[in-house]
């Protein structure tokens, strides 16, 4: 669960186990290759954000860690075991969670139903078949809870298609949170959301707790720059750049990448 | 000898039939692979076909390419109003509602002919031509089996150029495989949906007045033969004119050697051998992986 | 205190019991009592309500789109009336047990191997397995009478006293009905149960449930056995109450008729198969003999419309129009 220690008054050095770590990971499509050699590290703890211009892969990249999509070559491991062949729900057991970048919910049920279902699978409650589901206590608290700490809890008994698409945002991002996860994948968590709402998900992401493991995809540089503190830059598929902040800030090159982009519209 | 003939008038039999099933399901395969809408009601349009052309040859006195032609376009005609206005609003919609929706004008379909033409066969009188049997050499058989499967080959390679070659066909690959990228590229897809509906409905009635002297001409037709031409769609691969093809080929010629060498448990194979098929290729032989 | 918020407060109270609930099972008593001479009927209605509970809970429920259910339904028929038949096995609640199992069986096998694949494909093979199945029993007239079917099955009285005598069906009634009754409590149970509730979960969006790491297949292949289940009891009382058995039980007739039914009384809801199974036979019951080509456009009609607009059948409208609460499951 944590990380193994280091050594007193040592700085953190990259030979420290990771949480989940990418090597060679690639993935292609007939001709084209979406993701190619990606060695990629995943602290405990870690704020770490992968950007890159459009059709770079970061969402492949995603659905690879997660297992929606099988690699054509390479491994991916978690807390040292290797996880390539395991399967996506097999995943999520072990401790990984996901956002979509478009919402994936349950349009006709409730706010709480949509997260308890989350809470249920996770806790071993979801095949139960006698007790009613709603006499679950457990599971109904940890889910209100969970509810209250997003600020969604006012809406815990409407259904997912009244609500703003902000909040449904939100309430994509409390499901994740339910499967307490080691490792949480936000794929786009702001894309979308009208820009008057779009603080409510920055908020919800600056105060994740601090064990898990962040890796976030973003086009906003204001979110990437404050929250991150590790960059990846994705081109083509594959790893441009890896650094802190202020060392991809600085790079030229990566500069180069999106102002060619930015020009090519 | 008599092996080689026997073989041989198995695959002409075999084959015209199958030609038939081809015709008539092209259309299906081609809209379900484009529109994604399960059209249990094809066989409706195949079966109005039919009654059409029996119905411009008798009544009228129309020759029977006129006929045919006749059918063609009056179920093309039906078929693109249905589509404007009814089938159009369930195309997003789920797959339960698709599947009753076609249910139901199926049955609106078959009760209409009912009422107007009553329960009984309607025999399609063939003009003499086409009657009789014709030497090959090898064997005799009957003419309007060859005359199928020369019409059936010809159709095929038709189609199979017109969506290969032509811009409607390159538009009707390009939907078939990715909607929203046809139609970030331009695509007008409800006209493009429109005009493949009806030319494949029209396809249906061909094969509907065109196969009348095989599988008859009742009421029924469109639910006795819906099993076989999904079975065709499905294990041919949607939206895969060459998919259909050998699909229709394949049912046609096991279908007429499994009713005269093994009559008791022909159909059984039948269905034994699609589930196993897609149970190996969900997609079908030709179709593309989800 | 999270207990008492009201969202939490409405999922805990969702299961429990209505007043309106007791209503069917009060008319179908009331029926016994005021219709002695109309009970063959009321027992197929029974009958059909059940197949038709049975198929909501894989189709309403868990969204698997089936045209080939009545498969199960005929394993049911024919494992009594084979049983009956040839003498094996005559005692009826037993018998019944086994028709169960046996479609248990059938739909879990099947549904092992069917239910990988989804949309054209899985219709497809849930309609060419049943037609299978058709074909298989069609051939094996040895066993199953072939194309003419069992008839005159000798069943044993229920419980040792109470006769089936096919011209005073009040056993069969009284029999469909506590069978029904016991059912239906089970399928009401599962709906409101974290199984049921995954169920939905899976109907409403699959993708999302595999990311929330519930094993889809696993889930999908449980409540079609189930489903498939209880429509073999459905069947086996189907044979024991009309001490017959044929093709029909089997064939695409009957599929679509229950599909049918749902569709008209609304699917995803519990009491959708009693209100469209209630309204659709007593119409047949009428309509499709005196007229049947009018009742055949009428009844195409009627699917077009509802596939139109009226996507949740019956009660669906009801819900619509009614006062503005959340509807039951």
């Amino acid at each position: 669960m944590s990380a193994p220690p280091l050594e007193a008054g040592a700085p953190p050095t990259k030979t420290a186990a990771p949480l989940l770590e990418t090597r060679a990971l690639s993935r292609s499509f007939g001709a084209l290759t979406a993701a190619r050699d990606v060695d990629f590290r995943l602290e405990p703890g870690a704020r770490h954000a992968l950007i890159g211009p459009n059709g770079a892969g970061k969402t492949t990249f995603v659905n690879l860690l997660t297992g929606v999509l099988a690699p054509s070559s390479g491994a991916i491991l978690l807390k040292g075991r290797d996880i390539t062949r395991v399967a996506q729900a097999e995943r999520v057991k072990l401790g990984i969670a996901r956002t979509f970048q478009i919402n994936r919910l349950f349009r006709g049920l409730t706010v709480l139903e949509n997260v308890y279902i989350a809470v249920a699978e996770r806790t071993g409650v979801a095949p139960s078949k006698w007790r009613p589901a709603g006499l679950r206590r457990p599971v109904v608290d940890e889910a209100m809870a969970l509810l209250e700490s997003l600020k969604l809890a006012s809406d815990a008994a409407r259904r997912i298609a009244e609500l703003p698409y902000g909040r449904q945002r939100l309430v994509e991002l409390a499901i994740a949170l339910g499967l307490r996860p080691e490792v949480l994948l936000l794929d786009e968590p702001a894309a979308g959301v009208p820009s008057a709402e779009s603080h409510i998900i920055l908020d919800a992401v600056a105060a994740l707790p601090a064990d898990i493991a962040v890796l976030i995809i973003d086009h906003d540089m204001d979110l990437i720059f404050r929250f991150a503190r590790r960059i990846t830059v994705l081109v083509s598929g594959a790893v441009f750049a890896s650094g802190t902040p202020a060392e991809i800030g600085a790079n030229a090159a990566v500069r180069a990448v999106y102002l060619g982009q930015a020009s090519h519209g | 000898m008599i092996l080689g003939v026997d073989v041989a008038s198995l695959l002409l039999g075999g084959v015209a039939a199958g030609m038939v099933l081809f015709i008539v399901s092209v259309g299906l395969s081609i809209t379900m692979g484009l529109m994604g809408f399960v059209n249990l009601a094809h066989g409706g349009f195949a079966m109005l076909g039919g009654y059409a052309v029996a119905h411009a040859m008798k009544a009228w006195g129309l020759g029977f390419v006129p006929a045919l032609a006749f059918g063609f376009l009056l179920t093309a005609a039906a078929s693109a109003v249905l589509e404007r206005l009814l089938y159009a609003r369930l195309y997003r919609a789920a797959e339960l509602d698709q599947v009753l929706f076609t249910i139901g004008l199926v049955f609106v379909m078959i009760a209409a002919l009912t009422m107007r033409f009553g329960p009984e066969n309607q025999p399609l009188p063939l003009p003499s031509a086409l009657q009789g049997q014709i030497d090959l050499g090898i064997t005799r058989y009957r003419t309007y089996s060859i005359v199928l499967i020369a019409v059936g080959a010809a159709i095929a390679l038709g189609l199979w150029l017109g969506v290969e070659r032509t811009r409607m066909g390159a538009q009707i690959r390009a939907a078939v495989d990715n909607r929203r990228m046809a139609e970030s590229l331009g695509i007008d897809i409800d006209r493009l949906f429109t005009l493949t509906f009806a030319f494949g409905s029209g396809m249906a009635a061909l094969g509907g007045g065109l196969g009348a002297e095989f599988l008859g001409l009742d009421p029924q037709y469109a639910l006795k033969y819906l099993v076989y031409f999904l079975i065709v769609v499905a294990v041919g691969g949607l939206g895969r004119v060459t998919g259909v093809f050998f699909a229709a080929l394949l049912i046609g010629v096991l279908d007429f050697a499994l009713k005269k060498y093994l009559p008791q448990g022909g159909t059984l194979f039948i269905y034994a051998l699609t589930i196993l098929l897609l149970l190996w290729r969900p997609q079908g032989l030709f179709g593309a992986k989800a | 205190m999270t207990g008492a918020h009201p969202a939490a407060l409405a999922l805990a109270r969702r299961h429990r019991l209505r007043p309106g609930e007791a209503l069917p099972w009060l008319l179908a008593l009331g029926w016994f009592f005021a219709f002695p001479r109309h009970l063959g009927f009321g027992t197929e209605v029974l009958i059909t309500i059940l197949f038709a509970v049975s198929l909501d809970l894989a189709l309403g429920y868990a969204g698997i789109v089936t045209l080939g259910h009545a498969a199960f339904f005929g394993a049911g028929a024919y494992t009594v009336g084979m049983l009956a038949k040839h003498g094996i096995w005559h005692e009826p609640l037993t018998g019944l047990a086994l028709a169960g199992a046996v479609a248990a069986a059938v739909g879990f096998g099947s549904g092992l191997v069917l239910l990988r694949t989804r949309g054209l494909t899985l219709l497809m093979l849930t309609l060419c397995t049943m037609a299978l199945l058709e074909e298989a029993a069609n051939l094996a007239h040895a066993w199953t009478g072939g194309f003419d079917g069992l008839d005159s099955l000798p069943i044993a009285p229920l419980l040792g006293r109470f006769e089936f005598n096919p011209l005073i069906p009040r056993t069969q009634y009284l029999y469909a009905l506590a069978v029904l009754f016991l059912c239906f409590a089970f399928v009401r149970t599962l709906v409101y149960s974290p199984f049921g509730q995954s169920l939905t979960g899976i109907r409403e969006n699959a993708p999302r449930m595999h990311a929330v790491g519930a094993p889809v297949p696993r889930r999908l292949v449980v409540c079609y056995t189930l489903s498939a289940a209880i429509a073999g009891i459905a069947g086996g009382i189907w044979a024991q109450a009309n001490a017959y058995v044929n093709l029909g039980t089997l064939g695409l007739d009957r599929a679509a008729t229950v599909l049918i039914i749902l569709a008209l009384g609304g699917h995803g809801r519990l009491y959708g198969p009693f209100v469209g199974a209630v309204a659709y036979m007593a119409l047949a019951h009428y309509l499709s003999k005196i007229y049947p080509t009018a009742w055949q456009l009428g009844l195409g009609l009627l699917l077009v419309v509802i596939a139109l607009f009226a996507k949740n059948g019956i009660l669906g409208i009801a819900a619509a129009l009614g006062p503005r609460r959340r509807a039951g499951a």
